[in-house]
């Protein structure tokens, strides 16, 4: 394919992704069993509604339109960034997201420096000792990074850090302090992926003849591994780096509520137990929005910085 | 579908009967990781199916005078919040860990598979469009969807199992569809077309087959996550309810004691984590033997 074309054929996929997004974020509510008027207004007033109160509820919220009309008014405010309002106060969905990104963010991007510093002389020293006890331990140790249930490191930490060393905050948000704990859950995780990635990229790299050649010229190994060698190694892995952002979401959920932390988690997670529709499908939405933009862009950027990958074959 | 059925588990009965005594088996025992995951993985299993016959207390029985004990010989693991055996409750739990793994993945497997059969042999508007919504099923960060169905549908395990069996099939589509493509270019599916087999017959004969070991490696991490996915929904309240013994459900209720008791909430943690690991190792020892050319990466490619 050429070039043009599969930047079209990319564009319009993702548009077309975004669309069907779209509709199963709606039709989620859907799942639920019952009127969802009714049982959110049970959940609002602690008791059995009234089919007066019921009908005022549904008028309110125009959910007595047929259902397609309900979703096309929904996608076209969505569209134009009105979310709708939250069932518990008047303050609209898109500022409820708003306030919590930032706190999400700063988790995610303490995260990925924890991962990163881990990840990287891990992943080099793995390849570089390749098949001896180095790489051995540290490919068992990424392993068990992997398989470790954020929530569980989590209450780890704060049981040796919080509650027994007392060197840290355990819960809550506000200050750097705050941050070491739940960056260090969901960064050692992601270091776990990252090492394992970084070690067989180096692996690829250390044996294409450039690296032969430097080392040839005399320069010194170190020069060789950290100079040309990882910088190479490198381009797969940032890459891959956007394809992390879902697991970096999935776990500040956990994380999140593992601290007591605010953001975008928190704050789904207790609209999914209050049955606040519209924050749940925001949500919904937005992540899904921010990985298929993330996606497209890697996508593009990994053919723009290695025109050797063959278009359009990419899933083959 | 019982002849997809019976190629694949003949699939699997040729690949076994070629790794028995053969040089990918010694290749496997070989490397002491795998042996490692493959013992997890077997003590995990016999835990869960005679667990609870062997498990020295009921795990309901509350024993207030006991409350909080350390492990002791009574109490291998201590007594909970409510003087309820931990160890018992971890055997119980195995059971339901397992028993939820085993059931997702599956469903996860044959939805997945036969999505990526149809749209890679199909071609065409077909496989567009089914792998449009497999892009659908993977725009969403799979634990935040989950997350929103297991809410909607109304905290229960088996709305847990319903919630991440829905996120998880993309990758298998993804694989063997990526597996079909290159084969049904080879000189025996042609041969088999040209003989007047029918399309269904070299699907399931032909082309299932092929798919056999990314899947087999797939299924056996996926056995993991999904364990990872059902504690980590229950954790946050939408999975299995106390008084169930189930691992994420435990850890959450021993939070609240992390200092003064805090077998209650590592003794399910470790469990979680010790099987995961089993499951990771055998699929990477699997994937070494069986997928060398690591076709089961592309499920990380979008």
């Amino acid at each position: 394919m050429k070039r043009a074309n599969y930047l079209g054929y990319r564009l319009l996929t993702a548009v077309g992704v975004t669309f069907g997004v779209s509709v199963v974020t709606y039709a989620l509510i859907f799942l639920t069993p019952g009127d969802p008027a009714a049982v959110i207004l049970r959940q609002q007033l602690d008791r059995q509604p009234s089919s007066e109160e019921i009908a005022a509820f549904r008028a309110e919220k125009g959910l007595d339109d047929p259902i397609p009309i309900q979703y096309v008014d929904w996608l076209t405010d969505a569209a134009r960034g009105d979310l709708g309002t939250s069932y518990y106060s008047d303050a609209s969905v898109s500022s409820l997201i708003l306030e919590a990104v930032p706190f999400t963010l700063e988790l995610a991007v303490a995260s990925l420096v924890v991962a990163l510093a881990i990840a990287v002389p891990t992943g080099v020293l793995s390849a570089v000792h390749r098949g001896t006890p180095i790489d051995y331990v540290s490919q068992v140790g990424a392993l068990a990074g992997v398989s470790m249930p954020n929530f569980w490191l989590g209450y780890l930490l704060i049981l040796v850090f919080g509650l027994v060393l007392g060197v840290t905050p355990i819960a809550g948000a506000g200050s750097y302090s705050h941050l070491i704990l739940p960056a260090l859950t969901l960064g050692t995780g992601m270091a776990a992926v990252l090492t394992r990635l970084i070690r067989t990229s180096m692996l690829d790299v250390l044996e294409a003849e450039y690296v032969d050649a430097a080392r040839s010229k005399g320069l010194r190994e170190r020069i060789v591994v950290y100079k040309h060698a990882l910088r190479n190694a490198l381009v797969p892995v940032v890459t891959i780096l956007g394809l992390q952002l879902g697991t970096l979401l999935n776990g500040a959920v956990v994380v999140e509520i593992v601290f007591q932390r605010p953001g975008i988690g928190t704050l789904l997670v207790d609209a999914v137990f209050d049955r606040n529709y519209p924050v749940v499908q925001g949500i919904a939405l937005g992540t899904a929005v921010v990985f298929v933009v993330t996606n497209l862009i890697v996508d593009l950027l990994y053919h723009y910085l290695d025109p050797r990958v063959e278009l359009g074959g990419q899933t083959v | 579908m019982s002849g997809a059925v019976a190629t694949a588990i003949e699939g699997v009965r040729r690949r076994i009967g070629r790794l028995r005594g053969s040089r990918k088996s010694a290749a496997f025992l070989a490397n002491p990781l795998n042996v490692t995951g493959l013992v997890i993985v077997a003590t995990v299993t016999v835990a869960a199916v005679v667990g609870p016959v062997v498990a020295p207390h009921d795990p309901a029985s509350q024993d207030l005078a006991a409350r909080l004990q350390p492990p002791s010989a009574a109490h291998p693991l201590g007594t909970d919040q409510l003087g309820r055996d931990v160890f018992s409750r971890l055997l119980h739990g195995a059971r339901l860990s397992l028993g939820i793994a085993v059931v997702v993945t599956a469903i996860r497997l044959v939805v997945g598979t036969t999505i990526g059969l149809v749209a890679g042999y199909a071609g065409g508007w077909t496989d567009e469009f089914l792998m449009r919504l497999v892009d659908v099923q993977l725009a969403f960060p799979g634990l935040i969807l989950a997350l929103v169905i297991a809410g909607m549908l109304g905290p229960s395990l088996r709305n847990v199992m319903i919630a991440l069996a829905v996120v998880g099939w993309g990758s298998y589509a993804r694989v063997v569809r990526g597996s079909v493509l290159s084969t049904k270019e080879r000189h025996f599916v042609d041969a088999a077309r040209l003989m007047g087999v029918s399309r269904v017959r070299i699907a399931v004969r032909h082309l299932l087959p092929n798919v056999v070991s990314p899947v087999v490696v797939l299924a056996t991490m996926n056995l993991g996550t999904v364990i990872l996915g059902t504690a980590g929904l229950s954790f946050i309240g939408l999975g299995a309810q106390p008084p169930t013994p189930e691992w994420g459900t435990m850890l959450s209720a021993g939070r609240h004691h992390l200092r003064s008791a805090w077998w209650i909430a590592n003794a399910p943690g470790a469990a979680i984590m010790l099987t995961v690991l089993g499951f990771n190792l055998l699929g990477d020892g699997l994937r070494d033997v069986l997928d060398p050319k690591h076709e089961t990466k592309t499920a990380d490619r979008p």
